[in-house]
């Protein structure tokens, strides 16, 4: 198996060609050295004797004549111990921060294998993130894969700290949990905002993070998440824990994709990006999870810049496709000073109607929701037509609609970064917005509901 | 294994292998590829290669690995066992591998599709001396509670019986019937094997004039679908295409639902999976598992099984169509296997078409519409499969390629709607750009069944929307307040149509399903209102007086208040609204 070829027949972007191999299996690791230093790379094409080789820590300094090349007779692993937590490692899975090896209890292949559907568990309990629009509107579900569509400039990476350092499990499994940060070429700074916001929060000792920076070489990128994934299945599946998973920037990954498919010369569909986006992504979103047999979960929360804030482009329209629901970050709140500036109706949470409500929330919890959804679209409708004909103009109803909005936004969506609301002060709060209405306008409540919340005098303290 | 022919892998491209050294494989064979005998099938035979897309993850294949000809098309096995199973695209059950394999779907695990080892109780209905033609039903096994399996003479096969073993138990494998035709003996067993890419054949086709009842009201009244008649539902994420899918897999009135997920979300599947088997029929009293069966490639499962998942799924459709059934088979989504088209068609580097999609993606999408209808089959039973396709355009832009083209092969138009979706009105059907071409057949069904005057109400509704419509473009730019009373009165019962009756709470117990008969009654009773406010306003009151009586929200909240079984209870509630407009009417009179 040590056979070692001499030389490259061509070398294209990050990809080379090797002629003559024997026995080569596809996606087998291959090991290249250049004077004195090894990369490593991964077969993507094999016709023939001839290779197709992705080599991930770029091409630079490579030549036809100055390498020597191993396969290595397996496809990449991870290497898989509890010591990893608490560790950094880079976009393949070494570790960068001087603590040395890790002494791996197993290892397996990052590209993981499906899981079966009849294996899994619906994934139904909440997860109270302490911020009032997510858990009221767009509630987060333990091994949910919930993305975070943002802009450049909006504030994704504080909300995602803050969704870190809150997020509470109801059943007291709390200090079962662990977070898996996988950076894509994401800048410097940001990654070490992230680590220093774990370490204020106390959380360091059971976080690992993967960190392929912005300068890091592109084809690492594709590889990032896997190895983040892999990891991430080892703590939930096999030790049982609750695992939170933040991919950021998703938007860097699918263009890391788009770059190695037109050096490989293939069709592009939309925008350039390849035909296979959709299952590219989808292989590492459907990771995500809670299964049979064990105690543990994925819950994802990958975080994505639109490019020109345009929901339709190709990455956020697959996620949002594949995902299950969305948190939309949108610019004119963020202007208008809100924090989190979440866009509520974009936004959505798939799971939330089996997560919510009476066992698990309150029982008032999918109506006020519902209510609070319709009321506030209304809002918009109303904006819209004071935009033509100006406030002034509006009808006595369109203005109290318009009065809503307004608090809604300030009191309910606005929030401090260090506010943490419990779901019940989340719900209470949503009942004094909706008592801003009269009656007749709140057609999502049922007349039990409505007696019960709208109208009982005890929860009316502190109305607006 | 004498008349196998190898093959070794010359070429790995994702699920694209090119295969050299031989000659002898047929087009759209199926191919056992590498040591681990993986699934493939044969797509391009060139003069010194044959191109085979695998249906398995292809990560660790090797050059020079053998490649062995099956000599037979991909196929599906049929017969008892079918129903209540969960099944990869490529029929294989998913709980038997999850037996073998734990919580991943591993490689190569190449086994049996369905229980070879299960005894059926075989309730037979030839003896020797009968006579046999294709599609007769010989055999009768009750598969579950709710579905009698009738076994059939697979098609092609006729002849008289020479023997057949008496009632019993027997395995799917064993033996029950031989015929004899001029030529030879057949050996006929409980199960059969289609090639899945082949329509089964039927003796003649029937007109689409009953409705396939999915007790959606927008859905029912609105845009009705016929048995054996096709639909399409587009939408963007978010708009809830899943969970129309679930709602008419729910409770559409077929006796055998054949659910496809194509590369979706593997929690949908689990979710299947955990609520079918609580929730009841409504019309057998089961539980609507014993009627379904499942197909689940989820997005991260292997791509070309995608591909097949769709013709898997139909074959199994036609297959109890045969037998005299009502087929409902809802694929979720044909974006996602138009998708995998263009990924192997990329892969095969053929000359694409339309943003990438290949030329034949029009021709394959007709293919697979035409296998709906109703049919009289060979055995003089009549039976139809539906086919209700999600499609997932991009970016929610409905001028894609794979919409496009699907509407062209589809009568039916459920077109949902992110604004919709966004105000949380659900099912979001837009009422203005869906469309069901079924209507004029149907009018006999439902002015026959469900009330005489059922297609002139629905038109008043239509009528009433359209309306709506127009004065919305006008409220947008100058407001509602300046518009005459009368046109006020339309937004009011616009809304009051949009949120009592379009809307419809797929948790709740008394409107996730509603019979045909309450849907009328509800029509009724919303149109019975405009008539007499409109007379109202005709004599001066104004729309903000009778809003203020609530009998709008009054109306917009009967889909709660009046249960599915007490039609009584509208005749009193229409006296109801008419006491209280009579005494509007009255005081105003007075003042």
């Amino acid at each position: 198996m040590n056979v070692e070829y001499i030389g490259l027949k061509e070398i294209s972007g990050p990809l080379v060609v090797i002629d003559g191999v024997k026995n080569a299996s596809y996606e087998e690791m291959v090991e290249i050295t250049v004077g004195k230093n090894k990369k490593l790379g991964r077969i993507i094409k094999i016709e023939g004797e001839m290779c197709v080789i992705q080599i991930f820590e770029g091409t630079r300094g490579v030549s036809l004549e100055n390498t020597h090349s191993r396969l290595l007779g397996k496809p990449l692993r991870m290497p898989l111990s509890m010591e990893l937590l608490g560790r950094v490692l880079d976009g393949i899975g070494r570790p960068v921060d001087g603590l040395g090896e890790i002494f791996p209890e197993k290892s397996r292949d990052i590209n993981g294998e499906p899981i079966n559907p009849v294996m899994r568990k619906y994934p139904r309990n909440f997860i109270q993130t302490g911020i009032s629009s997510i858990d009221g509107l767009i509630t987060l579900i333990r091994g949910q894969k919930l993305p975070v569509f943002s802009g450049s400039g909006l504030p994704h990476n504080k909300l995602a700290v803050q969704i870190v350092r809150q997020a509470r499990i109801t059943d007291g499994e709390n200090d079962n949990f662990a977070v898996v940060f996988a950076a894509m070429g994401v800048k410097y700074d940001v990654a070490e905002y992230f680590k220093q916001s774990f370490k204020k929060s106390g959380v360091l000792d059971r976080v690992v993070m993967f960190l392929n920076l912005a300068n890091d070489p592109v084809v690492e990128r594709i590889v990032t998440p896997r190895c983040a994934l892999t990891a991430a299945e080892y703590l939930a599946y096999e030790k049982g824990m609750h695992v939170l998973v933040i991919l950021t920037d998703m938007t860097s990954y699918a263009e890391a994709l788009r770059e190695i498919s037109s050096s490989k010369g293939e069709i592009p569909s939309r925008k350039g990006y390849p035909g296979y986006l959709y299952s590219d992504l989808a292989s590492i979103y459907e990771r995500a999870g809670m299964v049979k047999g064990s105690k543990g979960s994925i819950t994802q929360i990958p975080i994505l810049t639109m490019p020109n804030d345009d929901i339709t482009h190709p990455i956020p329209d697959l996620t949002g496709y594949i995902t299950e629901g969305q948190i939309v970050l949108d610019k004119n709140l963020a202007f208008k000073g809100v924090y989190p500036p979440i866009s509520i109706l974009p936004s959505l949470s798939r799971l939330m109607k089996d997560g919510i409500g009476e066992g698990y929330t309150r029982e008032d919890h999918p109506q006020v929701a519902n209510q609070l959804f319709a009321s506030y679209a209304k809002v918009q409708e109303v904006r819209a037509l004071a935009s033509v004909i100006g406030e002034e103009e509006l009808s006595h109803i369109d203005k109290i609609y318009m009065n809503f909005g307004r608090e809604f936004e300030k009191n309910f969506i606005s929030q401090d970064f260090q506010e943490n609301r419990s779901i019940e002060e989340t719900l209470d709060l949503g009942w004094r917005l909706l008592r801003l209405l009269p009656e007749e306008e709140l057609d999502r409540l049922s007349p039990e509901i409505t007696d019960k919340y709208f109208k009982a005098p005890e929860s009316r303290e502190g109305d607006f | 294994m004498g008349d196998t022919s190898h093959g070794t892998i010359y070429g790995i491209n994702g699920p694209v292998i090119k295969v050299r050294g031989n000659h002898a494989f047929q087009m759209l064979e199926m191919v056992l590829v590498g040591h681990d005998r993986l699934v493939g099938e044969v797509i391009r035979i060139l003069k010194h290669e044959t191109i085979v897309q695998v249906y398995e993850n292809t990560t660790g294949l090797k050059t020079g690995e053998p490649v062995v000809s099956t000599g037979k098309p991909l196929t599906v096995k049929l017969g008892p066992g079918i129903i209540g199973n969960v099944f990869d695209g490529i029929e294989r059950p998913l709980v038997k591998i999850a037996e073998d394999t734990g919580i991943y779907i591993k490689r190569g695990s190449v086994m049996n599709n369905l229980d070879t080892e299960k005894l059926w109780d075989v309730k037979m209905l030839v003896e020797p001396g009968d006579y046999l033609n294709q599609g007769e039903v010989f055999a009768e096994v009750k598969e579950t509670e709710s579905v009698n399996h009738k076994i059939m003479v697979p098609p092609g096969i006729k002849g008289e019986v020479i023997e057949a073993v008496g009632d019993g138990q027997y395995n799917i494998e064993k033996t029950i019937v031989k015929v004899r035709d001029e030529k030879r003996i057949h050996n006929l067993t409980l199960v059969q094997e289609w090639p899945v890419r082949e329509p089964r054949p039927y003796y003649r086709r029937l007109p689409l004039d009953i409705p396939l009842i999915t007790g959606q009201r927008v859905i029912d009244t609105l845009f009705p679908l016929a048995k054996g008649g096709t639909a399409a539902i587009p939408g963007g994420f978010g708009t809830g295409k899943t969970l129309t899918q679930h709602q008419l897999a729910k409770w559409a009135d077929a006796d055998i639902i054949v659910y496809v997920g194509c590369g979706e979300r593997g929690n949908e599947i689990t979710e299947v999976l955990e609520d079918f088997p609580e929730l009841i029929d409504p019309r057998s009293g089961r539980p609507l598992m014993e009627r379904t069966v499942l197909i689940g490639n989820t997005s991260n499962m292997p791509v070309a099984a995608r591909e097949a998942s769709i013709y898997t799924g139909i074959t199994l459709a036609e297959y109890y169509r045969d037998m005299g059934y009502d087929v409902a088979i809802m694929a979720d989504s044909t974006s996602r296997w138009a998708e995998a088209l263009r990924e192997i068609s990329g892969r095969l580097e053929e000359m694409p078409a339309e943003e990438g999609f290949p030329a034949y993606l029009p021709s394959r999408l007709s293919e697979f519409y035409e296998r709906a209808g109703r049919v009289e089959n060979f055995n003089k039973t009549l039976g139809s499969v539906s086919i209700i396709g999600a499609v997932s355009p991009q970016g929610g832009d409905f001028s894609e390629p794979v919409t496009q083209n699907t509407k062209r092969f589809i009568r039916c138009f459920w077109a949902l709607d992110k604004s919709l979706a966004y105000t949380r009105h659900y099912p979001a059907v837009n009422w203005t750009n869906s469309y069901s071409e079924y209507s004029d057949e149907l009018s006999g069904w439902y002015n026959e069944i469900a009330h005489p005057e059922f297609m002139n109400k629905k038109a008043m509704l239509s009528r009433i929307l359209q309306e709506e419509g127009k004065l919305l473009d006008i409220v947008k730019l100058i407001g509602s307040d300046i518009l005459p009373d009368e046109q006020k009165l339309v937004l009011e019962t616009a809304r009051t149509i949009r949120q009592g009756f379009l809307q419809q709470n797929a948790y709740h117990e008394q409107d996730a399903y509603v019979p045909v008969q309450k849907q009328y009654l509800m029509m009724d009773s919303i149109l019975r209102l405009y008539e007499k406010t409109t007379r109202l306003v005709s004599l001066g009151i104004p729309v903000s007086v009778i809003r203020k009586s609530g009998v709008f929200e009054e109306l917009i909240r009967i889909k709660y208040n009046i249960s599915n079984e007490d039609t009584g209870a509208f005749d009193e509630l229409n006296m109801k609204l008419e006491t209280r407009l009579d005494e509007i009417e009255s005081d105003y009179k007075q003042n």
